[in-house]
C-alpha cells in the first residue's frame, strides 16, 4: 500500500511546529501503523533526516503510552483500539493520513508527536489509592465484595491513563479520567473509607492543573480505547457533591460543639 | 573462583525465613530518613520495593524510562498470580507451591529462595485486596480461582485478562502516596547508564534525562536493580519495545555476576511472525490450552496448500489432521508445560508440517470446544483474546482455527543474588524478573507477578535493613567524588562515540540482525556447533556495528535513536555471554534444549552429575573471555526426577 503522511514535526517545546508530507510506499496491510512509522523512519535515517519522534512502549494495547490523532481523531478510526494495535488494513490505499500529537495546555509537546502527560501522575498522587501499608494486613477473603460492585469497579479500573478522553473533549476535561479512579475505588468497601476525601483532593488537583470542565458531549467516551463508560463521571460527580455537603455538614457541628 | 554463598539461615527450610525476619538488623527511624536508596525500574518489583522502602521512612529515589511509573512492562501480564491460599480447600499449601516451582524450573532454583516465595504469596493477595485490585470473585463476594499452567490446584488468582495491569495499577498508586508523602522522588523519562561504586560498594548512579539529554548523577547509601528482562535480545518478542538489559548490564559491568543467561522462556502461544517489518510479538494468554487443541496437517501436501492459500483448514478432514501434543503427550495433552509445547511446535514446522504464509505456524482449534459448550461459552472465556487476535490477524477464531508460534516471553536467567538479593556487590540489589533466583530453568505460568511483588513488598524491606543498618554512619554520599567523575567522563564518551560514528546502517539493522542470531543457534534448541558459530558471529556483529552504526540527531536534546543504539550494544554484548553460558551447559533443561542432550526418543536430558548448579559469569574487562563460577545446588528437600508428560 501507498500513504502520504502530514506529521506534526517539532523540534522541542519551544518551536512552533507544523506539518510536514512524508511518501511510504510498499507498506504491507497487515503492518501496524507504528510499523509504517517504523518503516518511514528507517527511511528517513538513511536519508540523513531526523527521525519522528512518538511515544510507543507495550505495542498490544495495554500500556497506554501511545497516543497520536490519527485524522483528528485520538488513537485513529476504530473503537475501542489503541495506536499500537492499529493496522494499515484500516486505511484506504493511498490515502493522505493527519497524525499529530494530542492539544491540551496541560499535555505540552516534548518533542514532534510526545507530549508530556505527568499532570496524570500529579492527580493520582492527590488521592488515587488506598492508604494502606504492606504489613498487618487481614487475610484477602475477610472483606466481602457483591460480584457485580467488583465487576464495576473493574471496569472504572481498566483505565490506561492514555490521555485519550482529554484529547477527544472540546474542554480539555480529564474528568473520564479522574472518575475512572474515583469510580474504581469509590465502588469496593476498602476504598469507600476514605472516599470523601479522595473525590475532593482529585478534583481540586484536576481543576489547578488547567483542565477543563465537563459539558456532556460524550467524546471521551467514543473515544476512550478501553470503552471506558461516561457512567463513572455522574458517579464523581454524586461523589463530590456528596462529599462537599458532608463536609459542611461536619463543619457546622464542629462549630456549633 | 568466588565461593558463592546464598547465605540462607542454617535451619530446616520452613523455619528459614522467620528465623532471617527474628534475626535480622533493623534501622531506627531518625537514621532511616539519613540514609538514600535508589531503585530502578518502576514495574511490580521496582513500584512495590520503592513504596515499601518510602513507607518505611527511607530516602528513596526511583527511575523509569517511561513517562510514568504505571506503563512499566509488568502491564502487559495477562494470566494471573499464584498464591498458597487453598481458598479452594483442593490440597493447596506452601509446601506444594514451592514444590511444584521447584519441579517446574526443572531442578535449577534454589530451594531457600522458592521456598520463601511460596511462603509470602498468601500475604501479596491480602495487600493487593487491600489496594483495591479488582480480583476476580464468585457470587458469593469472595475471591475466585483458576488452574493455569497444567497445575492440579486452583491458586491462581486473576483479575480478568488484565491481572498485571490490575496488579501494576494497585503498587503505582502504592508509590504514588509514597511520592506524594515526600518519601519517594520519582526521575521519569530516565535511563540509567551506569552503576556507581565507591570502595567496591555500590553508591550511585548514571542516569540520561531522555528528555533534555543531560547527564546526571545520583547517589545512595545503596542500589536496587529492577529493570526487568532481557528477552529483547532476540529482537523479536513480547517485551515491550523499550525493555533492555542496560541496568543490570552496567551492573555485571562492574562486577556483579550474571546467572544462567542462557536460561529464556519461549512462549508457545503467540501470534506468529507476518513479515519483515514487524516489531514486536503480542501473546495469546496461555489459558486458551484449556480449550483449543493444537494440529498441523498430516500431509506436507496439504500443508504446502495451506501455505500458499490454496484451501483453508476447515478444508482438511479430521483423520488428515495431526494432533501432536495429544499424540505425543497423551497424559498432559495440550497443557504440557510451556518449554515442551514450544520445541514441538518448532519440530513440526521444522519438518515441513507448518502452515501460513511463513510455515512457521501452527493451528490451535477451538471447533471441538465450540460445538461442546456452544460459541457463548467460549466467548466468556476468552472473548476479549478473540478479539484481539482478530484485530490483529483479521481472521475470525470463532470460523476458523487460530494460527499460533512460539515466541521468546521471560528470562529466567538474571545477576545473581544470595538469599538477601544482594548481587556480589555490597549494596547493589536486584529484585524481580533482573534477578536469577526463583524460576530455575523455566518458569510457571503465574508465578513472575508473584515474584516481583515477593522480592519488592516483602522480601527486600527486611533483607536491606541488614546491610543499611550497618550504614548509619555513613554521610549522604557526594556525587563530586572522582568515581563519579569518572564514571560520568565513560559514559559521555561512550555516548558520543555512538553520536558521531559516521556509518550508514541504523540501529535496528544490527538489532534485527542480532536477533536472527540468536533466535537460529540460541533459541529453542542449541548445539555445540551453531553456539560456537554463534560467538563468531556476534563478535563479527559488534565489530561491524561499532564501525557503521549511525545514530542521528544530537546529545542533548529527546534522541530515540540514541537510546536504542545503547541499548542494543549492550544486547550484542549479552548475547554473546548467552551463547557462551548455552555452550557450556551440556545438558537439556527446561528452557534450554541440548541437541546433544536427549532421550532416544528426543525428550529433553537433564544431568544432575554435572550440571546441578548455577552457571555465575564475572566479567573481566572488555576482549576478554568472562569466568564462570559455580553454585552448587543441593536439594534437600525435593529429590530431582526427570519431568514426564507422557
Amino acid at each position: 500500500m501507498i500513504f502520504t503522511l502530514k506529521i506534526w514535526r517539532q523540534k522541542n517545546a519551544a518551536d512552533k511546529g507544523g506539518l510536514v508530507t512524508y511518501k511510504v510506499e510498499d507498506i504491507s496491510a497487515d503492518s501496524s501503523f507504528f510499523e509504517m512509522l517504523d518503516i518511514l523512519n528507517q527511511q528517513l535515517i538513511a536519508q540523513g533526516v531526523d527521525p519522528v519522534a512518538f511515544d510507543h512502549d507495550c505495542r498490544e494495547g495495554i500500556c497506554g503510552t501511545c497516543s497520536l490523532y490519527i485524522n483528528g481523531r485520538p488513537h485513529g478510526p476504530l473503537k475501542g483500539v489503541t495506536t499500537c494495535q492499529l493496522h494499515m488494513r484500516s486505511f484506504r490505499n493511498g490515502e493522505t493520513i493527519f497524525v499529530e500529537p494530542w492539544r491540551c495546555g496541560a499535555f505540552p509537546v516534548i518533542k514532534d508527536l510526545i507530549v508530556d502527560r505527568s499532570a496524570f501522575d500529579k492527580i493520582i498522587q492527590s488521592g488515587g489509592y488506598v492508604s494502606v501499608n504492606s504489613g498487618g494486613i487481614p487475610d484477602a477473603n475477610t472483606i466481602p465484595v457483591p460480584k457485580p460492585d467488583s465487576d464495576a469497579a473493574f471496569d472504572a479500573a481498566a483505565c490506561i491513563g492514555c490521555g485519550a478522553c482529554v484529547a477527544s473533549c472540546p474542554n480539555a476535561s480529564a474528568m473520564l479520567f479522574v472518575s475512572s479512579k474515583v469510580s474504581h475505588l469509590a465502588l469496593l468497601p476498602q476504598g469507600r473509607v476514605e472516599a470523601e476525601r479522595r473525590v475532593q483532593k482529585m478534583v481540586s488537583t484536576m481543576d489547578s492543573l488547567g483542565f477543563g470542565n465537563c459539558s456532556n458531549t460524550y467524546a471521551c467516551e467514543a473515544e476512550c480505547p478501553k470503552e471506558i463508560s461516561v457512567v463513572n463521571i455522574a458517579r464523581m460527580n454524586r461523589e463530590y457533591l456528596a462529599a462537599k455537603i458532608f463536609a459542611e455538614k461536619e463543619k457546622q457541628i464542629s462549630f456549633s460543639l | 573462583m568466588i565461593n558463592l554463598n546464598a547465605g540462607a539461615p542454617k535451619v530446616p527450610l520452613a523455619e528459614q525465613w522467620a528465623s532471617y525476619k527474628a534475626g535480622c538488623k533493623l534501622v531506627n527511624p531518625n537514621n532511616k530518613r539519613k540514609l538514600d536508596i535508589i531503585v530502578v525500574g518502576t514495574g511490580l518489583a521496582g513500584a512495590s520495593a520503592a513504596a515499601t522502602l518510602g513507607q518505611l521512612g527511607y530516602n528513596v529515589k526511583a527511575f523509569c524510562y517511561q513517562d510514568t511509573p504505571r506503563r512499566a512492562h509488568s502491564i502487559a501480564a495477562q494470566g494471573g498470580i499464584n498464591a498458597a491460599k487453598n481458598y479452594q480447600n483442593d490440597g493447596d499449601n506452601v509446601y506444594r507451591l514451592f514444590y511444584d516451582t521447584i519441579k517446574g524450573g526443572d531442578y535449577r532454583a534454589r530451594e531457600s529462595n522458592v521456598y520463601r516465595l511460596a511462603s509470602i504469596s498468601p500475604e501479596i493477595i491480602d495487600l493487593c485486596v487491600a489496594q483495591g485490585v479488582p480480583f476476580a470473585r464468585e457470587y458469593g463476594g469472595l475471591l475466585a480461582n483458576r488452574s493455569f499452567g497444567g497445575t492440579q490446584v486452583s491458586r491462581t488468582f486473576y483479575a480478568r485478562g488484565q491481572t498485571g495491569q490490575q496488579l501494576l495499577i494497585g503498587a503505582y498508586s502504592a508509590l504514588s502516596r509514597q511520592i506524594a508523602e515526600g518519601n519517594v522522588k520519582l526521575y521519569n523519562r530516565r535511563d540509567i547508564l551506569d552503576v556507581v561504586l565507591v570502595d567496591g560498594r555500590a553508591r550511585g548512579v548514571i542516569a540520561r534525562n531522555l528528555v533534555t539529554g543531560e547527564i546526571e548523577r545520583h547517589s545512595a547509601h545503596a542500589v536496587v536493580i529492577a529493570s526487568g528482562g532481557y528477552g529483547n535480545v532476540f529482537y523479536l518478542s513480547t517485551n515491550a519495545m523499550g525493555s533492555n538489559v542496560t541496568p543490570a548490564w552496567s551492573a555485571y559491568k562492574k562486577g556483579a555476576l550474571f546467572a544462567n543467561p542462557c536460561f529464556t522462556q519461549i512462549h508457545p502461544t503467540c501470534i506468529p511472525v507476518h513479515g519483515e517489518f514487524q516489531s514486536k510479538l503480542t501473546l495469546m494468554s496461555e489459558s486458551l490450552r484449556n480449550d483449543g487443541r493444537i494440529w498441523v496437517p498430516l500431509d506436507k501436501e496439504d500443508a504446502e496448500k495451506l501455505r500458499q492459500k490454496k484451501i483453508r483448514p476447515e478444508d482438511i478432514p479430521e483423520s488428515k489432521r495431526d494432533y501432536y501434543l495429544e499424540r505425543r503427550y497423551p497424559a498432559f495433552g495440550n497443557l504440557v508445560p510451556r518449554d515442551v509445547a514450544s520445541r514441538a511446535a518448532k519440530e513440526r514446522c521444522d519438518a515441513g508440517y507448518g502452515v501460513g504464509t511463513t510455515g512457521l505456524a501452527v493451528y490451535l482449534d477451538f471447533g471441538d470446544a465450540i460445538r461442546r459448550l456452544g460459541q457463548e461459552a467460549i466467548a466468556a472465556r476468552y472473548g476479549n483474546l478473540f478479539q484481539m487476535y482478530e484485530q490483529i490477524v483479521a481472521d475470525n477464531p470463532y470460523k476458523t482455527p487460530m494460527m499460533i508460534y512460539p515466541a521468546v516471553h521471560y528470562t529466567m536467567g538474571g545477576l545473581w543474588v544470595d538469599y538477601e538479593l544482594m548481587t556480589t556487590v555490597p549494596g547493589l540489589y536486584a529484585i524481580g524478573e533482573c534477578n536469577f533466583s526463583d524460576h530455575g530453568a523455566n518458569r510457571l505460568g503465574a508465578s513472575a507477578l508473584m515474584q516481583g511483588l515477593a522480592d519488592g513488598y516483602f522480601v527486600l524491606p527486611y533483607t536491606i535493613s541488614g546491610y543499611l543498618s550497618g550504614e548509619i554512619h555513613t554521610p549522604p554520599i557526594s556525587t563530586s567524588l572522582p568515581e563519579f567523575d569518572e564514571a560520568v567522563r565513560n559514559v559521555s564518551d561512550r555516548l558520543s562515540r555512538l553520536k558521531n560514528n559516521k556509518g550508514t546502517e541504523s540501529v535496528d539493522y544490527f538489532h534485527r540482525k542480532l536477533g536472527k542470531i540468536m533466535w537460529e543457534y540460541c533459541g529453542m534448541s542449541r548445539n555445540e556447533a551453531g553456539l560456537k558459530k554463534a560467538i563468531g558471529l556476534i563478535d563479527d556483529l559488534k565489530k561491524e556495528f561499532e564501525a557503521n552504526v549511525r545514530v542521528p540527531g544530537g546529545l542533548k536534546e529527546y534522541n530515540p535513536e540514541l537510546e536504542k543504539a545503547w541499548r542494543v550494544q549492550d544486547f550484542i554484548e549479552l548475547g554473546d555471554l548467552m551463547v557462551r553460558d548455552a555452550l557450556q551447559r551440556r545438558e537439556s533443561c527446561g528452557g534450554h534444549f541440548r541437541e546433544e542432550s536427549q532421550t532416544p526418543d528426543h525428550e529433553a536430558m537433564r544431568n544432575d552429575d554435572e550440571f546441578a548448579f548455577v552457571g555465575a559469569w564475572q566479567f573481566k574487562g572488555s576482549g576478554s573471555e568472562p569466568e564462570l563460577h559455580r553454585e552448587e545446588l543441593h536439594f534437600e528437600t525435593v529429590a530431582p526426577s526427570q519431568r514426564s508428560y507422557k
